[in-house]
C-alpha cells in the first residue's frame, strides 16, 4: 500500500534512485565497519569521508536544480547557503571543544580567546545544543533566502539582473565572513572539532554514521522535491520558467512561488553544508566564494538540469572527476573544468540525464507507434521539408 | 737654527696637545660608551640620548654599530667591545684596534623597539648637519615627530649654519616644538605657537594638541583658535582627498566596467571572462614592456604608448575569436552564455599561469608616472592623476565612436531593436562580433592602465570582475553616461564609507546598498525604456 502510494506521488526512477541512496547508506558503513581489509568490498575509512562529501555536493546541486532547473532562477550564491549551514553546525562543534582547545577555555573558543574576547557575544547563545543548531541550519538559511527572495522577486529581478545580485550577496558574506570583528574565527574559519552527540569526530564509526546520515538525507531531499515538481505547484513553475509573464497574467502569484522555492531550496542547501562541515573537519570563508557557486551550477549543468537525478549524477561524477585530476594532473585540473563549462553548454544544453532520458523518449515513441525503420526516414526527410517550407516554424 | 727648533717645538706641543684632546675626548664618551651595556632597556634608552648628546663625532658610528647589532657587553657591565671582521675576534669600539684578551662571556647588547626608535631619533640629531640636503631635511621631519629638549643646541648651531628655506622652515618648526615643551618665556612660546600654526598640516595639530595642556594659561585661547582652524580647514581637505581617492577608485571601476557594459548593453550578454580580457591586457604590456627593454632601452619611457594599442588588438581579436567559436552558439541563452564565459575565464587564467607562471610580474612605470606631488593639502600621485586622465579619455572616445560613427549607428540599432536593424541591411551578426571585439579591447586597455597600479597576477581579473558588474548593474546597461556615473557614485561612496566603516565592511555596506537599489530600480540608474527592453 506504502508502494502505490509513494508510485502515485513520484517517478519510478526517482524511487529507483532514492532506493539506490539507501542501499549505500546501509551497504558504505557496513562494508567499512565490519568487513575484513581484505574483502574486495570493503571500503577504506579514508573513502567514507569522501564519499559523504560527493553526496552532500549532490544534495546542495539537487537545491540549485529545484530553482534553476525548475523555476529558472540561476542562483550564483547558492555557496553562500551551504557555507552557513556549515558554519551554524561549525558553531555547535566549536561549543563541543570546550576546554580541549589550545588555550582550554572552557566558556570561548580558541580564537576568541586569542583575539581578547571578553565573554560569548550574543549570536552564540545556545549553540552548545544540537538541536538548537540543527534548527538553526534550516532557520538561518531560509530566513536569509526568504529575505533577500523577498526582496528581489516583488521588484521583479530576473535573468541575469538575479544571477548578479545573488553573486553579490555571497561576495559580501564572503567579505564578512573574513573579518575577525563577526566572531566567526575570520581567516581560519571553524576547525580542529572533537565530538558530534558525545561521539569522537575522528571515529570509524561516527563517520560512518556521518556518511548514512548524508546519503538519508540525500534521499529524502529527493523524494521531497518530486513531491514538489510533480505537485500541481510544481507544474505552475514550470510555468514561470518557460513563461512568467503569462502565468503571471493567468493570474498566479508568480513571487510567491518563486519565494518558497527559493526558501525551500537554501534550506537544503544549508543542511547539505551542515552535513558537509563534520565530514570535513573544517569551514572557512573560502566556502563563499563566487567560484564555488558557480562550480556548483555546472555540476547540475552536467548531469542535467530540469532533472531530479542529473544534479546528483553531475556533482558526484564532476566531483570524483576532480578526485582524480588534481591528484593526477593538478594544473590541468581549471583547463577539465574551464572546458567543462563551455562544452556542457554548448554540446549538452540538458546535460547526461537529459540527452539520455530524450534518446529514450524518441525511442519509445517510434516503438509505440509501431514503426519501421523506413519510415523513420520518412518521418526525418517530412520534417526537412516541412522546416525548409516555412522558415518561422523552425524558428 | 734656534728658531727652527723653537718652531718645532712649539709644532710637536701642538700636536701633543691635539692628540690629547682627542685621546681625552675618546676618554670622556667612553662611560657613556660603555652604559649601553648595562641595565634594563629604559636606562639603555637614556644612555643612547646621553651619549647622542655628546656631540662627539664617533657617536654617529657606534649607534649604528649598536642597531646593527655589532656591539657586544659582558653580562655583568664592563667595557663594550665591536665584533671584527673575523668569527669570534673583537676590537675597540672607540679606536678599532684588536683586542687580544676580550673575556669569554661577551653578548649581543639587545635591542627592543623603544631603544630602537631612540637610536633612530639620535641619529637624525647627528645627521642635522649631514652635508647632504635630503638627509637633513629627513632628520629633520623626524625630530618634528619626536622633538627633545635636550636636541636645543644642536638644534640652535644646525640652524645658524643652514641656507635651504625648507630644511629651514623645518628647523624652525622643530625649534617652537621644542621651545613649547620648556619652561622658556610667554613672548618666545606664543611665537612658538604662531610657527607651528603656520604649518597647518596634522603633524601641527598633534604638537598643538599636546602643547595644550602644558602651557601657560594665557596662551591657552590661542592655541584652541589655532587648533580649531586647523581642524577646520583639514576636515575640508580631508573631504578633498576622499574625494580625489573615490575619483581614482571611481576611473579604474569606470575602466573596467565600460567594456562589459558594452557588450552587456548592446548584445544582452554577460561576459564572465571580462575580468580575464583586463588581465590579458596586462600581460600584454609587460610582454611589449620586456620586449622594448630588450630591442630599444632607449624608449622604455614611451613603452604605454606602444602597450595600448598593442593590448586593444590582442584582447580585441581574442574576443571575436571568442564571440565566433563560442559566443553565437548561445545567444538568446544568456544564463547559458554566462556560464561558458566563466569556463572561459577559468581556462584563460589557468594558460596565463602556464605560460608566466603564478607569481605577480613587474611591470615599471615610466619615470613620468612615478612620484607624488602636493597641492594644498592634497597628495597626488602621478600614476593615479594619469590614469583618470585616460580613463576620461577613453570614455569620451568610445561616445564619439558611438555616436558619431557608422560602426556606433549600427551598433546602438541593433541594440534597440534587433530585428528590425536586421531588416534594414546591417549584418546583426557581423556588428556582435564586433561588438565583443571592442568590449573586450576596451578591457585590454583597462589592463594597461591597471598594469601600472597593481599586481600583475592571473588573478588580476577576479579581482574587478565583480566590482565591473555592480558598476554595470547599478548605471544600468544600452548608456555609456550610466556607466560613467555608476563608476563614480561606487568609487567615491566607497573612499567616503572606508574611514567610517573600514575598508572591508565599506565594501560590504556598498554590496548590500546595490542589492537594496536594484530592488529600486532592477534595471539600473540609467534603464533602457520602450519595447527593447523585454527582449
Amino acid at each position: 500500500m506504502i508502494s502505490q502510494m509513494l508510485l502515485r506521488t513520484h517517478e519510478k526512477k526517482t524511487l529507483i534512485v532514492a532506493f539506490l541512496i539507501l542501499l549505500a547508506a546501509a551497504f558504505v558503513p557496513l562494508s567499512n565497519l565490519l568487513l575484513a581489509e581484505s574483502n574486495p568490498l570493503h571500503i577504506p575509512g579514508y573513502l567514507v569521508p569522501l564519499l559523504g562529501k560527493y553526496l552532500c555536493y549532490a544534495l546542495l546541486a539537487l537545491a540549485l536544480d529545484l530553482v534553476w532547473g525548475y523555476c529558472g532562477i540561476l542562483s550564483l550564491g547558492h555557496g553562500a547557503f551551504f557555507a552557513l549551514g556549515g558554519y551554524a553546525m561549525g558553531m555547535y562543534l566549536m561549543r563541543q571543544i570546550g576546554n580541549r582547545g589550545v588555550y582550554a577555555n572552557p566558556d570561548l573558543p580558541d580564537f576568541m580567546v586569542f583575539l581578547n574576547w571578553p565573554e560569548l557575544p550574543w549570536y552564540w547563545y545556545g549553540f552548545s545544543h544540537f538541536g538548537f543548531a540543527a534548527l538553526m541550519v534550516i532557520v538561518v538559511t531560509g530566513l536569509l533566502a526568504f529575505v533577500f527572495g523577498w526582496l528581489a522577486f516583488r521588484s521583479r529581478v530576473t535573468g541575469v539582473y538575479l544571477s548578479i545580485i545573488t553573486q553579490a550577496m555571497t561576495y559580501a558574506l564572503l567579505l564578512a565572513f573574513f573579518r575577525n570583528e563577526m566572531g566567526f574565527g575570520g581567516n581560519n574559519g571553524l576547525t580542529d572539532f572533537k565530538d558530534i552527540l558525545g561521539q569522537n569526530i575522528q571515529a570509524a564509526g561516527t563517520r560512518a554514521s556521518l556518511f548514512a546520515a548524508t546519503a538519508i538525507a540525500l534521499a529524502l531531499a529527493l523524494l521531497l522535491s518530486s513531491a514538489i515538481v510533480r505537485s500541481k505547484y510544481g507544474k505552475v513553475l514550470v510555468g514561470v520558467r518557460d513563461a512568467e509573464s503569462r502565468t503571471r497574467f493567468l493570474g498566479y502569484r508568480v513571487e510567491n512561488m518563486k519565494l518558497f522555492i527559493f526558501t525551500i531550496s537554501a534550506m537544503m542547501a544549508g543542511v547539505a553544508g551542515a552535513l558537509y562541515v563534520p565530514q570535513v573537519g573544517i569551514i572557512n570563508p573560502g566556502e563563499f566564494a563566487p567560484a564555488n557557486s558557480i562550480e556548483v551550477v555546472i555540476w547540475t549543468a552536467v548531469g542535467g538540469r530540469g532533472t531530479l537525478i542529473g544534479p546528483i549524477i553531475g556533482a558526484i561524477l564532476v566531483n570524483f572527476g576532480k578526485s582524480i585530476f588534481t591528484a593526477a594532473f593538478p594544473e590541468f585540473w581549471l583547463f577539465a573544468l574551464g572546458a567543462l563549462f563551455v562544452a556542457t553548454t554548448l554540446f549538452l544544453p540538458k546535460g547526461i540525464v537529459g540527452t539520455v532520458e530524450q534518446y529514450f523518449a524518441r525511442r519509445r515513441e517510434y516503438k509505440a507507434a509501431g514503426e519501421t525503420e523506413k519510415t523513420y526516414q520518412e518521418d526525418k526527410a517530412a520534417a526537412l521539408t516541412a522546416t525548409t517550407a516555412s522558415p518561422q516554424a523552425a524558428e | 737654527m734656534y728658531r727652527a727648533i723653537q718652531t718645532f717645538l712649539v709644532a710637536l706641543c701642538l700636536l701633543v696637545s691635539c692628540l690629547a684632546t682627542g685621546l681625552r675626548a675618546q676618554e670622556d664618551i667612553r662611560p657613556l660608551v660603555d652604559a649601553l651595556g648595562v641595565g634594563n632597556f629604559p636606562q639603555k634608552v637614556q644612555a643612547v640620548n646621553a651619549l647622542a648628546a655628546s656631540g662627539d663625532p664617533k657617536v654617529a658610528e657606534i649607534l649604528q654599530n649598536l642597531s646593527d647589532g655589532k656591539l657586544f657587553a659582558a653580562k655583568n657591565g664592563g667595557p663594550i667591545y665591536l665584533a671584527g671582521d673575523s668569527d669570534g675576534s673583537f676590537v675597540d669600539v672607540l679606536t678599532g684596534t684588536p683586542v687580544a684578551d676580550a673575556p669569554g662571556n661577551l653578548t649581543k647588547i639587545r635591542l627592543n623597539n623603544s631603544l630602537r626608535g631612540a637610536i633612530t631619533a639620535a641619529m637624525s640629531q647627528l645627521t642635522l648637519m649631514s652635508p647632504d640636503r635630503s638627509a637633513r631635511l629627513a632628520a629633520a621631519q623626524d625630530l618634528l615627530r619626536d622633538a627633545n629638549p635636550d636636541n636645543l643646541d644642536l638644534l640652535n648651531s644646525a640652524l645658524a649654519e643652514e641656507k635651504d628655506t625648507e630644511v629651514k622652515n623645518t628647523m624652525e618648526a622643530v625649534r617652537a616644538v621644542i621651545l613649547l615643551k620648556t619652561d622658556a618665556s610667554v613672548a618666545e612660546k606664543e611665537a612658538a605657537i604662531e610657527m607651528v600654526a603656520s604649518r597647518g598640516n596634522r603633524d601641527a595639530l598633534t604638537i598643538l594638541k599636546a602643547a595644550l595642556t602644558s602651557a601657560p594659561v594665557e596662551l591657552k585661547p590661542e592655541i584652541e583658535r589655532h587648533i580649531s582652524s586647523i581642524e577646520s580647514s583639514l576636515a575640508v581637505w580631508d573631504v578633498a582627498q576622499n574625494l580625489w581617492y573615490g575619483l581614482s577608485l571611481g576611473s579604474v571601476l569606470l575602466l573596467a566596467a565600460i567594456g562589459l557594459a558594452i557588450t552587456f548593453g548592446v548584445m544582452g550578454i554577460i561576459n564572465m571572462a571580462h575580468g580575464e580580457m583586463v588581465m590579458l591586457g596586462a600581460y600584454t604590456t609587460y610582454v611589449v614592456q620586456q620586449t622594448v627593454a630588450a630591442v630599444a632601452p632607449g624608449l622604455v619611457d614611451y613603452t604605454l604608448a606602444f602597450a595600448v594599442p598593442m593590448a586593444f588588438l590582442f584582447t580585441g581579436l581574442v574576443g571575436i575569436g571568442i564571440e565566433r567559436s563560442i559566443i553565437r552558439w548561445l545567444y538568446g541563452r544568456p544564463l547559458e552564455t554566462l556560464l561558458a564565459t566563466w569556463g572561459l575565464s577559468l581556462i584563460l587564467q589557468q594558460s596565463i599561469r602556464t605560460i608566466f607562471g603564478p607569481t605577480n610580474r613587474q611591470v615599471d612605470n615610466p619615470s613620468w608616472m612615478s612620484g607624488a606631488f602636493d597641492f594644498g593639502g592634497l597628495s597626488i600621485t602621478y600614476n593615479r592623476m594619469w590614469i583618470i586622465v585616460f580613463s576620461i579619455g577613453v570614455f569620451i572616445a568610445l561616445l564619439l565612436l558611438l555616436k558619431r560613427s557608422k560602426f556606433g549607428l549600427q551598433m546602438r540599432a541593433v541594440t534597440q531593436n534587433r530585428r528590425m536593424a536586421s531588416s534594414m541591411g546591417i549584418r546583426t551578426p557581423w556588428v556582435d562580433a564586433l561588438t565583443f571585439g571592442l568590449g573586450s579591447g576596451i578591457a585590454g586597455i583597462a589592463g594597461v592602465a591597471l598594469s601600472q597600479i597593481d599586481n600583475v597576477s592571473p588573478n588580476l581579473g577576479q579581482n574587478y570582475i565583480i566590482d565591473s558588474f555592480m558598476v554595470v548593474v547599478f548605471g544600468g546597461v544600452g548608456n555609456l553616461w550610466g556607466t560613467l556615473v555608476g563608476a563614480l557614485t561606487l568609487g567615491i561612496a566607497n573612499k567616503f564609507l572606508e574611514p567610517y566603516a573600514g575598508a572591508v565592511l565599506g565594501k560590504i555596506l556598498i554590496l548590500v546598498l546595490i542589492i537594496l537599489f536594484i530592488q529600486r530600480r532592477p534595471r539600473g540608474l540609467f534603464a533602457l525604456k520602450g519595447r527593447a527592453v523585454e527582449q
